[in-house]
């Protein structure tokens, strides 16, 4: 790599996308910016043959973050997540890693970002059967030239942070399905990669098991803190480990927000749709149940901050006699009774 | 249900069109008879006949002068003494010593030893036997000559075919390219490359090598290919997104990912370069084919079943060992037992190479003894039984033959070869356009020209006549035998192992029994073939109707359909594409047999290759049957593989 690392410099984003099309289909790349591109994608399908898959997204990822992409099944997901890495050529727009223009990269570069800057992890594993599981790991390494005592040393570092340790010399067919996962898991993290795509990575495991590799992410995240692309057709995966969520429909990037923003505030009915299953207290804060004080109200209740999600403040809103102060720092932003958190809860009423 | 609707339509359309080609054809067959229909005596040669007899005598007399044939007469020449140090080597004495450099027991020896490594050690304990009876039946030298031109040939082809077979399943531009060859080159019966192979190469054991790598060839780069195209295209990018490169793919995920598969590519094409060692026989290639071939053309029929069967045995033995070596790759050993298995593979290296010693120090280790003596009485019995058959078994035999000669035949034959050409040029290529479509219309109007252009018709109309009549009998046998094995596990049981047996052994052994039964007649190739076809195509209609979706069975049965009604009102139409597919392959492997077949029955385009071979005035009419018999071929395959493509359910080619 002839660019500086930049992983470590502050400020700018670890991945941005703008614009970002892809077009399946014959002359695809003539739709990007042409009126037929303002089409749905039925509509455009039956007058051009072509499936917009990916439709004018932009997006950024600060370092560190964890961006998950939610969308139901077809809505352009795996497209736009193989477009990161030119898995799938892009039709028009940008994509760049680390500030560099992934679409500007010579064959040998763009295979470079592969093996060193972004490692992907998928929905059906995609290990190699005729190798063993330390080799599996070792695959990303062994591609990039690494003697074999270094990578063996690595893959089994990473053996033990997976959680795989005693199952070295066993093949992929000998492991459970959550097992398999937990090898693809550790040949993306073997590299060392600043980051880390996953392609609905748990959803061919059972409930139990996915919990665990959620919880297993959560632990990698919280010790390596790597910048983490996720894309999951899951509502409570996307809460669960999401810093920020993409909510796609039919290609196009329907709202972009933090978990509570999506849920507090559904940009249209698709995403309320998607959001009406969640328990809203679970993930709601203070600033989307509390209302302005009024001269009615006695101001000398607790206070909270405005970030707390409601479930945590119920406790303490139900106890008081009297509204609850709700702070942003020092200042005085709202007041929360009992009725405001009981429906949320009971009700569970929309906000907005 | 409107798709369904039109399709129904179109096909009883389609139905009504045959059935009036079919009435005008005989209507004009029968007014017409005996017009027209281009018959020639044997010696009349046609312009281009002549003109490939001036071309095969100025390659016989002047080779010097011509770069290309340069070339090629050195290939040959160098291919030539590879074949016969491996011979003078396992096989044949070499100038100055009385016996081959490794005896019988030395040459047992590494067969086992090899076997046993491949394929295990109790496969290395039936090799003795295997190689036993080459001996003690009197053909050591032949079969082991066979084992080293198919083995040379094998080689050839895989080197060249799996490279290619990789390119070719990882890019669509090859593959667009290369399959149209492979097509021709596994629709053309097995006897017709050899005419065309001693135009460039001449005859002996290097044009035979040559031929035998050609055929084969085809098989090992197609399921190389298909084994590349079915690696699970997620592993495959799983493989991309840690950066690989086209290469590191190809060798580190694609090769060992269908490896399986190769290995079965590599079965059929130890099968194919089998079949066709035996069958250059005719441009003196040395083995086995050799004294059938002789014994054949004698009517020695004792001789011909001593020489087949162990043609038969060999082609056994060699599919088992291979695909058990192909089942074996892959298999995960724990390393106590990979270790012990090692010490034995050395310890057995070491008795082979003191068994090549002393093979190379006693005579009678070396030249395999003369007793005990199995061929003897195997041949003698052959011969009686041969011989009391003609004399009594006849009661039977005479009226089979007499119904499908007069029942069948004669009618077939009348209607395809004694009414006008015009007539039934003009029928084949309307059958051709109605059942296969229109593509497959115009490759009929192609082949009916070829036929035409190499002044060939009317001994092409009385072939296809007896590989209707042979391919009638086979889809019959499939219906009947298939569908009864479908529905019964049991008699798939018995069965099965049966066909998978009568399928790898190499077709022209079956010409043997045929005689013994049929004698002289054109039915002879018509039953040899039968029987050789007949497996393929049993196992496609009963695979195809074990296919109908259990639920559908069990629905239709819930419904009170009696048994006959399951079979021919849900099953077998549900079917319907693999019976085409049956139809499809038996009649190609019907071709290949009847061809064949002119080695017996005196009639039709193989005799007149068979002729081509021994007289050189008819070389250029044995080269033009060749040529009309591929164009039959080509035009039948094309026409059922478009009745395939029509009916099977996802629309897809298949084959
Ligand atoms: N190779 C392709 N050719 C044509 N259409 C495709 C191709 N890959 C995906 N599509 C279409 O693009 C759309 C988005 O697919 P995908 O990205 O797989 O969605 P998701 O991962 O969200 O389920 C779908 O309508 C799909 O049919
Ligand atoms: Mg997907």
């Amino acid at each position: 790599m002839t660019e500086p690392d930049q992983s470590t410099a502050d400020g700018s984003p670890a991945l941005r996308v703008d614009h970002l099309w892809k077009v399946f289909g014959p002359r695809a790349d003539r739709i990007p910016g042409s009126p037929e591109g303002e089409l749905s994608r039925a509509e455009l399908r039956e007058r051009t043959g072509c499936t917009a898959a990916v439709k004018d997204v932009s997006f950024e990822v600060e370092q560190g973050e964890v961006f998950v992409i939610m969308g139901l099944s077809g809505s352009g997901k795996s497209t736009l997540v193989r477009c990161l890495t030119r898995l799938i050529e892009p039709t028009a727009g940008e994509v760049s890693i680390g500030g560099q223009d992934v679409a500007a990269l010579s064959t040998s570069d763009l295979r470079d970002l592969r093996r060193e800057q972004v490692s992907m992890v998928f929905q059906h594993f995609g290990l190699l059967p005729h190798r063993r599981v330390v080799d599996n790991i070792a695959y990303g390494l062994e591609v990039r030239g690494e003697k074999k005592s270094e990578r063996l040393a690595r893959a089994q570092e990473v053996v033990d942070l997976v959680g795989l340790g005693g199952y070295e010399s066993a093949y992929p067919d000998q492991l459970s399905g959550g097992m398999q996962q937990r090898v693809g898991l550790g040949r993306a993290l073997a590299g060392d990669p600043s980051i880390l795509l996953f392609d609905e990575p748990f959803s061919a495991l059972d409930p139990l098991i996915r919990r665990d590799m959620q919880q297993e992410v959560v632990r990698l995240h919280r010790e390596m803190s790597k910048t983490m692309v996720f894309i999951t057709h899951d509502l409570n995966e996307a809460l669960k480990l999401g810093d920020r969520i993409l909510i796609m429909r039919d290609g196009e990037a329907v709202q972009v927000g933090t978990p509570d923003e999506v849920v507090g505030a559904p940009a249209d009915d698709y995403v309320r749709d998607f959001v009406s299953e969640v328990p809203k207290s679970h993930v709601l804060t203070l600033r989307w149940v509390m209302r302005p004080p009024t001269s009615d109200d006695v101001l000398d209740g607790p206070a909270l901050p405005v970030g707390t999600i409601v479930q945590d403040a119920a406790r303490t809103v139900l106890r008081a006699d009297r509204p609850v102060r709700v702070l942003d720092g020092d200042e005085l932003v709202g007041v929360v009774t009992e009725d405001e958190i009981l429906r949320v809860i009971v009700a569970e009423e929309d906000v907005a | 249900m409107t798709v369904a609707d039109a399709a129904g339509r179109a096909g009883s359309r389609r139905g009504l069109a045959l059935g009036g080609v079919a009435i005008v054809w005989i209507v004009l067959a029968f007014v017409l008879n005996g017009r027209q229909t281009l018959a020639v005596a044997r010696s009349d040669l046609s312009d281009f006949q002549r003109w490939v007899n001036g071309v095969n005598e100025d390659l016989g007399t002047d080779r010097g002068g011509n770069a290309v044939l340069r070339v090629l007469d050195g290939l040959s020449s160098a291919l030539g003494s590879v074949v016969s140090t491996l011979q003078g080597w396992f096989s044949d004495a070499p100038a100055g010593r009385p016996v081959p450099e490794v005896g019988w027991l030395g040459v047992v020896a590494i067969a086992v030893l090899v076997v046993w490594a491949v394929a295990g050690w109790r496969w290395g304990v039936l090799t003795v036997l295997v190689f036993g009876a080459f001996g003690t039946f009197g053909y050591w030298e032949e079969s082991i000559d066979t084992l080293l031109v198919t083995f040379l040939a094998v080689l050839i082809t895989l080197v060249l075919g799996i490279p290619l077979g990789l390119w070719m399943g990882i890019s669509p531009r090859v593959t667009t390219v290369v399959t149209p060859v492979l097509d021709v080159l596994q629709t053309m019966p097995s006897f017709v490359y050899l005419l065309p192979i001693t135009l460039a190469f001449g005859i002996g054991a290097a044009p035979a090598v040559i031929v035998t790598a050609i055929y084969a060839f085809a098989p090992v780069v197609r399921v190389t290919a298909e084994g590349i195209r079915s690696v699970d295209p997620g592993v495959l990018e799983a493989s991309e997104s840690v950066g690989t490169t086209t290469r590191q793919r190809l060798l580190g995920v694609q090769l060992p990912m269908a490896r399986r598969t190769i290995l079965v590519g590599v079965n059929q094409t130890i099968m194919a370069a089998l079949s066709m060692v035996t069958i250059a026989a005719f441009i003196n290639s040395p083995g086995l084919g050799v004294p059938v071939i002789t014994a054949l053309q004698s009517l020695d029929v004792g001789t011909a079943f001593t020489a087949g069967v162990l043609i038969a045995i060999m082609a056994i033995w060699l599919d088992r060992v291979t695909t058990q070596a192909g089942e074996r790759t892959g298999l995960v050993r724990s390393p106590s037992r990979t270790r012990r298995r090692r010490a034995g593979l050395v310890g057995g290296a070491v008795a082979a190479g003191v068994a090549v010693y002393y093979s190379r120090l006693y005579l009678d280790l070396a030249a395999f003894p003369e007793r005990p003596d199995l061929g003897s009485p195997v041949r003698d019995g052959a011969q009686a039984v041969a011989d009391w058959v003609s004399d009594h078994g006849s009661v039977v035999t005479r009226p089979v033959t007499e119904a499908f000669t007069y029942g069948l035949l004669n009618p077939f034959q009348a209607l395809l070869a004694d009414s006008p050409w015009w007539l039934t040029a003009g029928a084949l290529v309307a059958i051709g356009a109605l059942v296969g479509g229109w593509r497959s219309g115009v490759t009929s109007v192609a082949c009916v020209a070829i036929i035409l252009a190499v002044g060939i018709w009317h001994e092409a109309m009385v072939t296809l006549a007896s590989a209707f009549v042979g391919a009638s009998i086979t889809i019959l046998l499939a219906l009947v035998v298939g569908v009864w094995m479908a529905n019964n596990h049991r008699v798939d049981l018995v069965v099965r192992p049966v066909l998978d047996t009568a399928q790898t052994i190499p077709p022209f052994v079956y010409l043997v029994p045929a005689l013994a039964l049929f004698g002289t007649t054109r039915f002879t190739a018509i039953v040899a073939a039968v029987v050789y076809a007949a497996p393929v195509a049993i196992k496609l209609v009963c695979d195809g109707v074990r296919g109908v979706a259990p639920t559908t069975v069990e629905a239709a049965t819930a419904a009170g359909s009696s048994r006959w009604q399951l079979i021919t009102k849900v099953q077998l139409p549900m079917a319907r594409s693999s019976v085409a597919l049956a139809a499809n392959q038996g009649l190609l492997y019907v071709f290949s047999v009847v061809v064949i077949g002119g080695l017996v029955g005196g009639v039709g385009l193989g005799y007149l290759v068979v002729a081509g071979f021994s007289q050189t005035e008819l070389f250029g009419k044995g080269l033009a049957a060749g040529i009309a018999i591929t164009a039959l071929a080509i035009m039948f395959d094309r026409m059922t593989q478009g009745w395939v493509r029509r009916t099977s359910p996802t629309n897809q080619v298949v084959g």
